[in-house]
């Protein structure tokens, strides 16, 4: 046992530090090869690409976009966590790259890191998060404004003119700016409004099974409702599931109007067979933003990125193609 | 000399009895509690309809339903936990993060390469199968860093807690496979024509297996005795290392069909969210059911019981509308009474208060 024991560490040991010298020697070669080749240097800090669907299509996106056809060099650091890709963007201060393009994790703490970069010469552009720290610092920012897509929503949800709505609201994880901006636009109409209820207010931290119990635990209490509004796609579709299995009907022409947000393929495909009502674009194509920017330089501070709203009558084979991430 | 070692094996039997009975009175009376404030605050809390879904057929609903459903994943990882927790002595924390890769094999293998498949890539069973062997083959995993390598159990599922979401993504190419075919969806709903979700059947089917397997095996012995002593059980011929190694396996066993149904639920995965928590629930269901968390003797029963307490309870405050967020904070209140309840040190001094109020009561009991 014990000899195999020898074995076994060794041999991880000899692969780990093989691995290790291959990745070295791999970063070495494409240092080298940056300098000098004309192409444009950018070091990209983002979460992790396993985060949701919107961040896998955002990553993709970016590799999409930042390749050596298109003229740059890039460099990707992935991280959920602040201090990590504080980190990285010291290193890539360093390694000196000619932008740092970055999703931040938490909004604070970039100061230093952003005035060193500053100081070095390196552009700093922010996308899809902001962050606390001067203006100065940074080129620009493009962002999605989550405030204006829970707008749209609810103004479409109005102009459906029902007598009454009484809403279930699934909210994503508390706290998060997905959250508050689309929570914010619904509560105040229903603030403002008699006929709007929300029957029902609760988060299901962006999950769908709990989105099912949740709604599973309102029907089981007899209580009326006639609107779903769902924070993203995945807790709408486990709403639809309680809803099948109590036999409510919901999408065009059903009892409940079933609202999410996201534009999955698949939830997009859900509306184009009528079992949705409205999905809420959340955009993750930043990448032709930044490059525009980088190209030709930054005509204002903050980007706010075009968002759509799809619904059910309207959407066609096309959008899904083009809008599904 | 005989007759004493007959006197002496009928006290032992009698204490263990009274143990156990004492055990499984935390939970059942945890169970009661709901039950009575559920009860007093809205009966019809317990009403049970019998009417059609959306594809016609009838099918039973109610929060009793919900919560025997709901409870089904996180009683069938409470069996391994449980086993787990007796032999090593330390709880796996990674049953959520395997869960997950669990998911994520089944969705491959009917899914293929291709993320949106119209019909199924394979039969489920070789979906199934395959889920059960890579579960196993990573309970193994924490296994061997366990038993062979003695690592702290928590630790040494640290290392499957966190690179398991990242594996299960890699799984399928960071892709979010959706099945279309509705037959997936029976495993995790209802199968039509069956009034009673499919879940229960599964549950019942693993308890069915495992009280059987503790019945005609050495398993309970064995495990219990590597968890109170294994230096002694070694002398006795026992080997603690594939004891703990075995109970790891179960785990894995016990975690791939717990992740077939929460595939089958949606026909999808989330990576980051799918059985997101499950295994501090499953946790808690162990120490809920009494079980001592450093190991040695346990009580499948009472951790089973465990864990419907917990989704009845996690049904009872989404009914009664508890603010969204507070949720988390409502279970460990009822936690920290019931764990504090079941603490020795606690009971002795309930047990003496006892006394002192019913003298002449407990005397007679004694005796």
């Amino acid at each position: 046992m014990k000899k195999f024991l020898k074995t076994l560490i060794g041999a991880t040991l000899a692969f780990s530090m093989a691995f290790g010298a291959v990745g070295c020697a791999a970063k070495q070669a494409a240092e080298a090869a940056g300098e000098g080749n004309g192409l444009i240097k950018v070091g990209i800090i983002n979460n992790d690409p396993n985060e949701s669907g919107y961040r896998t299509a955002n990553d993709r996106d970016m590799k999409a976009t930042f390749t050596e056809e298109n003229g740059y060099e890039a460099s990707f650091y992935y991280s959920l966590k602040n201090e990590d890709q504080i980190a990285a963007a010291q290193q890539f201060v360093q390694d000196e790259v000619d932008y740092l393009l970055i999703s931040a994790a938490g909004t604070s703490g970039w100061d230093s890191v952003l005035q060193d970069a500053q100081d070095a010469g390196i552009k700093v552009i922010l996308f899809d998060r902001t962050i606390d720290a001067d203006e100065s610092l940074y080129e620009a920012s493009i962002v999605s404004d989550m405030a204006q897509e829970g707008q749209t929503a609810v103004d479409w949800l109005a102009g459906q003119n029902l007598d009454e709505y009484n809403i279930i609201h699934l909210q994503g994880v508390m706290g998060s700016s997905a959250q508050i901006g689309r929570s914010g636009a619904l509560q105040d109409m229903a603030d403002s409004n008699a006929n709007w209820n929300i029957v029902k207010q609760q988060t299901a931290e962006w999950n769908a099974e709990t989105a099912q119990q949740i709604v599973q635990s309102v029907i089981d209490s007899g209580t009326e409702f006639n609107v779903i509004y769902a924070e993203n796609d995945d807790m709408a579709r486990g709403a639809v599931q309680a809803l099948d299995a109590a036999n409510i009907s919901h999408g065009i022409g059903g009892d409940v109007i079933i609202m999410g947000f996201d534009c999955n393929s698949w939830a997009l495909e859900e509306l184009l067979a009528g079992n949705w009502n409205y999905d809420g674009q959340c955009n993750p194509f930043q990448a032709s933003y930044i490059d525009d920017i980088i190209k030709n330089g930054a005509s204002e501070k903050v980007v706010i990125m075009e968002e759509r709203g799809f619904e059910a009558a309207t959407i066609t084979q096309e959008d899904v193609d083009n809008y599904g991430i | 000399m005989s007759s004493n070692t007959v006197k002496k094996q009928t006290s032992l039997a009698g204490l263990a009895k009274s143990v156990v009975r004492k055990q499984i009175f935390i939970p059942i009376a945890a169970l009661l509690i709901l039950v009575l404030f559920n009860l007093i605050a809205d009966p019809s809390f317990f009403q049970i309809t019998l009417q059609p879904n959306s594809e016609g057929y009838n099918v039973l609903s109610g929060n009793i339903i919900s919560i025997i459903d709901r409870a089904s994943e996180l009683v069938i990882l409470a069996i391994g936990m449980t086993l787990v927790t007796s032999a090593s002595g330390g709880q796996d924390i990674s049953v959520g993060a395997t869960i997950a890769i669990a998911g994520s094999v089944v969705l491959r293998v009917l899914c293929g390469s291709n993320t949106r498949p119209d019909t199924l890539q394979a039969p489920v069973i070789v979906a199934f199968i395959v889920c059960c062997l890579v579960s196993m083959l990573f309970g193994a995993f924490n296994g061997t860093l366990v038993a062979y390598f003695k690592i702290q159990p928590m630790v040494a599922t640290l290392i499957m807690f966190t690179a398991g979401r990242s594996i299960a993504a890699w799984i399928n190419n960071n892709e979010l496979p959706v099945i279309s075919d509705p037959k997936f969806a029976y495993y995790g709903n209802f199968i039509p024509g069956i009034p009673i979700p499919t879940p229960v059947f599964i549950t019942a089917a693993c308890l069915i297996v495992i009280a059987l397997v503790l019945k005609f095996t050495n398993l309970r012995l064995y495990s219990q005795a590597v968890g109170i002593n294994p230096h002694s059980s070694r002398l006795n011929g026992i080997n603690p290392q594939m004891i703990k190694f075995i109970t790891f396996v179960i785990l894995g066993l016990c975690v791939a069909v717990a992740g077939f149904i929460k595939v089958s639920r949606l026909s999808t995965i989330n990576y980051s969210v799918v059985a997101k928590d499950i295994e501090m629930d499953a946790i808690l269901a162990v120490a809920l059911g009494g079980n001592a968390l450093g190991g040695g003797k346990f009580n499948m029963t009472a951790s089973v019981i465990g864990a419907y307490v917990i989704q009845f309870l996690t049904t009872t405050l989404y009914k009664y509308d508890v603010d969204s967020a507070a949720i988390s904070a409502y279970k460990a209140v009822v936690v920290i009474i019931l764990v504090v309840l079941s603490a020795p040190i606690v009971r002795e001094k309930m047990g003496e208060v006892k006394k002192k109020l019913f003298p002449a009561k407990t005397a007679k009991e004694a005796a």
